[in-house]
């Protein structure tokens, strides 16, 4: 039964650009106190007479377009996100009254240091707890998002490489890995090899002991990995790769479900990046941006990113002078905001609390594995961490696959699931609650994927043609991937 | 659908088909149905030199991007431009329209390594 949701009004909304009419406008300028100057001379002709076609729209016009657009979306502040590997929590609204304190959102990066000494000790805090929670030595802020962390933590391995006499030649994933590894790697100038994985799922430790050698820079490994299973045999991945001098890389995505319970920097990781926007509540994407901080043991510090912050007697300042360091890969301090809500985020949690966090989330993806083991196929034995991993086997015999499932999903009132990811699990079904839900809303989700089950059987072509009570229905994405029409045109 | 006899197989699921010193390449209605739909195929120019199970080129579709595997050694001589236009064709029409390269065959040994057709459909369980 569908519970969650109901038909709704929702207006129709043109682009901006067919709203336009000339003279529209929404601002109002005061009257010039000051000489008036010839833009087109001051910018040394440089300067636009105006920019085509921009559109000009009165101050409602504009309210009403983006209030409108932002019905037409999903979001977690309106439900569930279970969106595997992405760990889509909830944003403690603590966190955007903290960034929003004057001194901290009104602060600029050229200040004397005399004068933003508050932001540098929420940058030197921040280094310090995550240091802390990862078991590491020392952190970066700079880098913008996860991938940016990959490359910036892979360049560290690199350079560190290169320090001892050769930066050697290629990086080892798993096959279970996040396109995002192999990509870093390619970016960064090594060839790749990919490990296979065990009949658990777990990196195949012969398999791994058969292809380390001298020209193994590193390995890139999620734990827990793509599969949400906890990769048992890690300290040995790491000695075999620490006997051939290559490091370990650790992939932060699934930290959701360590923090508090399990430190990287104890089971043989040298370096690894964390997505503040997944594990510590940050917002994603649209309302983002990113941070992918990077974290590293003390033989990588020398090389972190500049420049950094540090403390001397009680002050803080801006260390420029770091001859190893792999240079800026960020302006400033990387991006500020997002680092002021993720400390707010740990600070109101405290070390109990993230422990706490840690436990539920993966509570409640053994919850949901339990409850849904009947009905879908789940993928491996071995116990879960934050997140479940199902196949459509049972499915797919009538023709509906994990993609049709997630689609009925959200004429349910749901947020998909992450669908064919991994890519080792044939109609893949990834499954991230993350430690937001409640049990209510778990029953809920429950409930729906339950009769979505008993759907497929009953009427298989009202699951493969969803959605069904969404104002656009099923889009053609193959025809959207082959013709993808990229801009607007009058 | 059925595998053709005239072609070999890789474990890959590419297939080649040989005639005279030329093996055309594609890859096979299996691996096709596992992809699901094509929305991209990246080829290698006319003149690449290709080692036996070196990358040849990928293929997309909406779930993922895929490497082709060379079943043989070889030089491409020429590739399938229409499937730029409608990649399609590797879904519709996988061991026949929606070849994607020729090559001059550097080690006609190699092509008797590979599969049969009834090998092949044993591999896939079919």
């Amino acid at each position: 039964m569908i519970r969650k949701t109901r038909l709704h009004l929702v207006q129709n909304e043109g682009l901006l650009f067919e709203e336009s009419s000339p003279g529209k406008k929404a601002y109002q300028l005061p009257d010039l106190d000051v000489p008036a100057v010839d833009p087109a001379a001051a910018l040394d002709g440089q300067a636009r007479e105006e920019i085509e076609g921009f559109p000009e729209v009165s101050e409602v016009e504009a309210i009403r377009h983006f209030t409108r657009l932002s019905t037409y979306n999903f979001a977690i502040d309106l439900g569930m996100y279970p969106l595997g590997s992405c760990t889509m929590k909830y944003n403690p609204r603590v966190n955007e009254a903290v960034a929003r304190t004057e001194g901290l959102a009104w602060a600029h990066p050229y200040a004397p240091v005399e004068h933003i000494q508050g932001c540098l000790e929420v940058i030197h805090r921040l280094e310090a707890n995550l240091a802390e929670i990862t078991g590491m030595d020392a952190v970066t802020l700079q880098p913008a998002a996860g991938a940016h962390g990959e490359w910036t933590g892979i360049m560290l391995v690199r350079a560190l490489l290169e320090s001892r006499g050769n930066p050697r030649k290629k990086i080892l994933v798993p096959d279970s890995a996040h396109g995002t590894n192999p990509a870093t790697a390619a970016m960064c100038g090594y060839s790749v090899a990919n490990i296979p994985s065990n009949a658990k799922g777990m990196v195949d430790v012969a398999a791994l002991a058969a292809a380390v050698d001298e020209d193994t820079a590193a390995m890139m490994v999620t734990n827990p990995n793509t599969l949400g299973v906890f990769e048992e045999q890690i300290h040995e991945v790491a000695r075999l790769l620490h006997a051939k001098g290559a490091l370990l890389y650790m992939d932060g995505a699934n930290m959701n479900a360590l923090v508090g319970l399990s430190r990287p920097g104890d089971f043989g990781v040298d370096v690894m990046h964390l997505n503040l926007h997944k594990t510590f509540s940050t917002p994603h994407g649209g309302g983002g941006p990113g941070a992918g901080p990077v974290a590293v043991k003390r033989h990588l510090e020398p090389f972190l990113p500049s420049p950094r912050v540090v403390r001397r007697d009680g002050r803080f300042e801006v260390e420029e002078n770091q001859p190893l360091s792999i240079g800026k890969v960020r302006a400033f301090h990387g991006n500020f905001g997002v680092l002021v809500r993720a400390l707010a985020y740990i600070m109101a949690h405290g070390g109990p609390g993230l422990r706490r966090a840690t436990a539920d989330a993966i509570l409640n993806a053994n919850y949901i594995r339990t409850h849904l083991a009947g009905y879908y196929e789940l993928h491996t034995e071995a116990p879960s961490m934050h997140e479940c991993v199902f196949s459509d086997d049972k499915q797919s015999p009538k023709g509906v696959r994990t993609g049709d499932i997630a689609k009925r999903l959200i004429d349910y009132g749901f947020h998909p699931y992450t669908v064919s990811f991994p890519l080792i699990v044939h109609g893949a079904l990834m499954i991230e609650p993350t430690e937001t839900e409640s049990k209510q809303e778990l029953d809920l989700f429950i409930d729906a994927m339950k009769s979505i089950a008993r759907e497929v059987e009953e009427d298989p072509q009202l699951v493969k043609s969803a959605p069904h009570r969404t104002r656009t229905p099923r889009v053609d994405e193959v025809l959207a991937a082959r013709k993808p029409v990229l801009r607007w045109r009058p | 659908m059925a595998y053709p006899e005239n072609l070999r197989y890789t474990k890959e699921h590419e297939w080649v088909l040989v005639e005279g010193d030329t093996g055309t390449i594609g890859i096979t209605d299996h691996a096709q149905s596992e992809l699901g739909d094509i929305v991209y195929v990246d080829l290698p120019a006319v003149g690449t030199k290709i080692g036996q199970g070196a990358s040849l080129g990928s293929v997309e579709s909406v779930k993922a991007v895929s490497d082709i595997f060379a079943p043989v050694t070889g030089e491409v001589t020429a590739v399938n431009d229409a499937l730029t236009a409608a990649p399609e064709m590797l879904n519709q029409e996988p061991h026949g329209g929606g070849w994607l390269v020729k090559v001059k065959l550097g080690a006609p040994d190699e092509v008797g390594k590979l599969m049969s057709a009834a090998e092949y459909q044993a591999y896939i369980g079919a």
